[in-house]
């Protein structure tokens, strides 16, 4: 026992020696998210890799071409597109006020939680061959065939992309945007500069650095793409991620599918280099604004005309299909279902009465409210975890440019990670306790942080760099601790970002479906999981209880951004 | 940094308490998302032997198969649920399986003990069938198509109907669409079956990666009321259509065509894992699973047919359901052979 004491107190003195070097290298500050990443992603990933690669299976490199060039043409279409799309709306919700703007916001996040099942019925309400669009043209057109074919091509991919990830536009560059100082733009007029030369050499310059992020972010989510490929794009377009699919679990071709997990994990380090590179000569820093300085209500008609279209895009892109889901979950076929055209409806909420029944007294039914709990519990710990790690990430980026180099790279390798690989060496890692897989309640979130944390370093890294040294200085000349000017200067600055990224943690844990219907519990799903299952099995009470899941997923997710970002608003109005 | 020290150790020893201690015992299946089973049937067996029994659930069929492959040197469960006849030699050839031979096989009909190598049990079996929209073609009084040369008939072709009446699964993701594929290759033989995908495509035929999307976005006489009045879905589906309606129905909207070698028979086996330490314990639950009241259990919960003589049918199935009397059948060893083969040829043909 005291021999233990004694080699405590050595321990102690090594430590304190290494304290300084490891104070000096900002460790503290990466080497928790280090760890968990060396944990939960290098150890299971390296050993997958490792048994896939031992065995003997067939390698055809002919079929590793096409997959990869129309992945990376549909990724760098879909990012282009969602760029397109999100730069403006961007634009509007961090320039001008204007009645249903927070709904709006909230309601730009809500793709997100989506499982892909579940958007392509959106979708299929909306756009298929009997959908409202279709019907409406039908009618008017006077024909009996459908004039718009959607599904199962390559639009609804693109189209399916932006739906998803034109949030990840409008917070990165939004949030960044509204943080911009008026003043630079408003020195830049009165010099004379028209305003669209404003915009070209003040603002964009200045929004480069949260463009390209935002582009990052949404070109790596776009190269994995799995369920939008699979389910909407059909059988003529594969990704990488679908072939992984293919080759592990339908041909059980270990060895190809180790093959291209390497690949895309490849092609990621190279795009995240790539990035990097592009916007590391940035970071200007700017003295940071109140929030809601630079915002007004719409002046001119042009700026109305700006507000009116991308609230309608938005309505279109968005609205409608999570509104055609949410009322298929209240509408009744009546049963005599084969009347085209003309379906007779009526109004229920059996769907959601059903969904509390265990009308099978089946042994895995999970009363909505439990998969609910599930859901939320998971998602919370995600976001704890994540915004932690990903905060101390970013601090560690920003003061120490040396470490980014290298670590940067490596925290955006789950990102690009095969779901399918990734839950495969889950399988074989943690496979006795403590740690595993279906009884350790803590293995899912860190799964989801896995892929929440990066994004929240990347929306977090531009705020924080944007605080000029100046203000932290004199905040502590005026007599400020380190822990009050944290607290009270750069808290303050990032707190925008950090709600930005906390929510696409919240969010992106909400949705995973992936990862987690390998290492989920099955008395115990989550609730994309547990939609899954109802869809799984013909009849219309499946279909509609599925549908009403969904619309309750959607609705808990709205109603608890909405909470956050209200938190958040009267944080400040206290401050 | 001292007490940060302290803290951290106390953190490392709270982790450590957290960990679940040893209950009591317990029989671990693993199975896949489609496998379902009544609480009180669970409980039986429970009771019976004193015992606990725990579900590990990953994704498809082959996912559970990788799952059971990838760990099969500490095997995670003690038994395991689901391999089909498209999957079992490759199973049978991992060398995963403890062998065992229950006695109550003897009710269970000859043509499902085929190739089990003294490994596995036969369970459960299902019929993938055509379904087709009953309305869709007593409205427009066309004949149901009865053979698969049928659906070749330019009475059933995209030039007639302005649309293709037909929605068949890819049979590189989708479980029925491999067993789809696998009819065409018995009824045309090996050298046939691209002729016969050829002819399809050629009179119109719509093709999707899964089965959800094919019943709920393209069937007609789903709720997602597609455009394509015939899908590649179960011969039990008719009957969840009537059990899961919404309101309740008389007559399934839906049926299926059950004409010789128009259905491929999915046969579902258990096996004990290598490796158990539950050995005694594992047999008596494959016996129990064979057992009548397990088997009466299939129908309902998975909608699959027991594989037991003994074991009788619920009025649903009995009422809606159409087992096919004359599916096709291929050899399991000559699937595992020429799976990978055939599929990459039907994508060559289909696809490209």
């Amino acid at each position: 026992m005291d021999q233990r004491v004694d080699r405590g107190d050595a321990a102690l003195n090594w430590l304190a020696r290494w304290e300084t070097r490891f104070k000096d290298s900002g460790a503290a500050l990466w080497i928790f998210p280090l760890l968990l990443l060396l944990a939960f992603f290098f150890v299971p990933m390296g050993s997958i890799l490792s048994i896939m690669f031992s065995r003997t299976d067939p390698i055809d490199l002919g079929q590793i071409w096409r997959p990869l060039g129309f992945t990376i043409w549909q990724a760098g279409l879909s990012t282009v597109l969602t760029l397109a799309a999100g730069l403006p709306a961007a634009y509007v919700f961090s320039r001008f006020t204007f009645p249903g703007k927070g709904f709006m916001r909230t309601f730009t996040m809500l793709p997100f939680i989506l499982p892909t099942v579940v958007t392509a019925a959106g979708f299929n309400a909306l756009l298929g061959p009997r959908g409202w669009i279709n019907l409406a043209l039908m009618e008017i057109m006077g024909t009996s065939f459908p004039p718009i074919d959607f599904l199962n091509t390559f639009t609804a991919i693109l189209v399916a992309h932006v739906f998803y990830n034109i949030a990840i536009v409008i917070r990165v560059v939004g949030s960044a945007w509204t943080q911009l100082d008026p003043r630079l733009e408003q020195s830049a007029q009165v010099l004379g500069a028209s305003s669209s030369r404003t915009f070209r050499e003040i603002t964009l310059p200045l929004l480069k650095r949260p463009i390209l992020v935002s582009a990052l972010l949404v070109f790596l989510f776009d190269f994995t793409s799995f369920g939008v490929v699979l389910m909407l794009g059909g059988p003529n377009f594969s990704t990488i991620e679908v072939s992984i699919y293919t080759q592990a679990l339908s041909l059980l071709n270990l060895r190809m599918a180790g093959l291209l997990t390497l690949l895309q994990l490849g092609c990621t380090i190279g795009i995240t280099v790539l990035f990097s590179k592009a916007s590391s000569n940035q970071a200007v820093p700017l003295f940071p604004r109140l929030q809601g300085e630079g915002t007004h209500a719409p002046k001119t008609w042009v700026q109305k005309g700006a507000i009116l279209c991308v609230v309608l895009f938005l309505f279109l892109l968005q609205v409608l299909p999570l509104g055609a889901l949410a009322a298929r979950s209240v509408t009744r076929l009546e049963a005599d279902r084969g009347q085209r055209g003309e379906s007779q409806t009526g109004l229920t909420l059996d769907f959601y009465r059903e969904l509390f029944v265990n009308r099978q007294q089946s042994y895995f039914y999970v009363p909505p409210v439990q998969a609910l709990l599930n859901s939320l519990f998971y998602a919370g710990v995600t976001t704890i975890i994540s915004t932690a790690a990903g905060t101390l990430l970013a601090y560690a980026f920003v003061r120490k440019p040396r470490v980014r180099h290298w670590l940067d790279p490596l925290v955006m390798l789950p990102f690009g990670a095969s779901a399918v690989t990734l839950g495969l060496g889950f399988i074989v890692t943690f496979n006795r306790p403590p740690i595993e897989v279906g009884s350790f309640p803590f293995l899912i979130p860190i799964a989801h942080s896995l892929i929440a944390m990066p994004f929240v370093m990347r929306t977090v890294q531009p705020a924080l760099g944007s605080i000029p040294d100046s203000l932290r200085q004199s905040a502590a000349v005026l007599g400020a601790s380190p822990r009050q000017v944290w607290w009270n200067v750069e808290l303050q600055i990032i707190r925008r970002a950090l709600l930005a990224g906390a929510i696409f943690a919240f969010t992106i844990s909400l949705g995973e479906f992936g990862a987690t219907s390998f290492i989920s519990s099955p008395r115990n799903p989550t609730l994309p999981v547990a939609i899954y299952r109802y869809l799984s099995q013909p009849g219309a009470m499946n279909y509609g209880q599925a549908m009403a899941m969904a619309t309750i997923l959607i609705i808990v997710c709205g109603i608890s951004i909405w909470l956050l970002e209200k938190l958040q608003g009267e944080k400040h109005a206290n401050a | 940094m001292k007490t940060k020290l302290r803290i951290l150790l106390w953190l490392c020893l709270l982790l450590v308490s957290c960990t679940p201690k040893a209950s009591e015992q317990t029989l671990t299946i693993m199975t896949h998302d489609s496998f379902a089973v009544s609480e009180d049937v669970v409980k039986a067996f429970e009771t019976q032997n004193n015992v606990g029994l725990v579900f590990l659930k990953s994704g498809d069929t082959g996912t559970m198969l990788n799952r059971a492959v990838l760990t099969k040197d500490s095997p995670q469960a003690d038994i395991l649920y689901g391999v089909d006849n498209t999957f079992l030699s490759r199973a049978i050839e991992e060398g995963i399986f403890e062998p065992y031979k229950s006695p109550l096989l003897a009710s269970v009909g000859d043509d499902f003990k085929e190739n089990l190598a003294g490994m596995v049990t036969p369970i459960s079996f299902g019929d993938v069938c055509i379904n087709y929209d009953k309305h869709f073609f007593s409205s427009r009084s066309l004949a149901v198509p009865q053979t698969l040369d049928d659906l070749l008939k330019p009475e059933y072709g995209e030039s007639t109907s302005e649309v293709p009446l037909l929605v068949v699964e890819n049979p590189a993701t989708s479980s029925p669409g491999l067993a789809f594929l696998l009819a065409t290759v018995a009824e045309y033989g090996e050298d046939g079956y691209l002729e016969f995908w050829q002819g399809l495509k050629d009179n119109g035929v719509v093709v999707v990666n899964d089965w959800d999307t094919a019943y709920y976005t393209n069937f007609s006489a789903s709720s997602g009321k597609g455009l394509q009045p015939m899908v590649v879905s179960y011969a039990t589906s008719p009957a969840a259509e009537v059990i899961y309606a919404s309101t309740p129905l008389t007559e399934s909207p839906t049926a299926s065509i059950i004409g010789e070698n128009t259905c491929f028979r999915q046969i579902e086996y258990s096996g004990i894992l290598k490796g158990t330490k539950n050995l005694e314990l594992a047999q008596k639950f494959i016996d129990f699973m064979l057992d009548v009241q397990f088997q009466e259990d299939i129908p309902l919960q998975m909608f699959m047919y027991p594989v037991n003589n003994n074991a009788s049918l619920p009025t649903e199935f009995e009422k809606y359901a159409q087992a096919a009397s004359d599916p096709a059948v291929l050899d399991s060893t000559l699937i595992s052979e020429k799976r990978d083969q055939w599929i990459n040829e039907w994508t060559e043909v289909m696809l490209h």
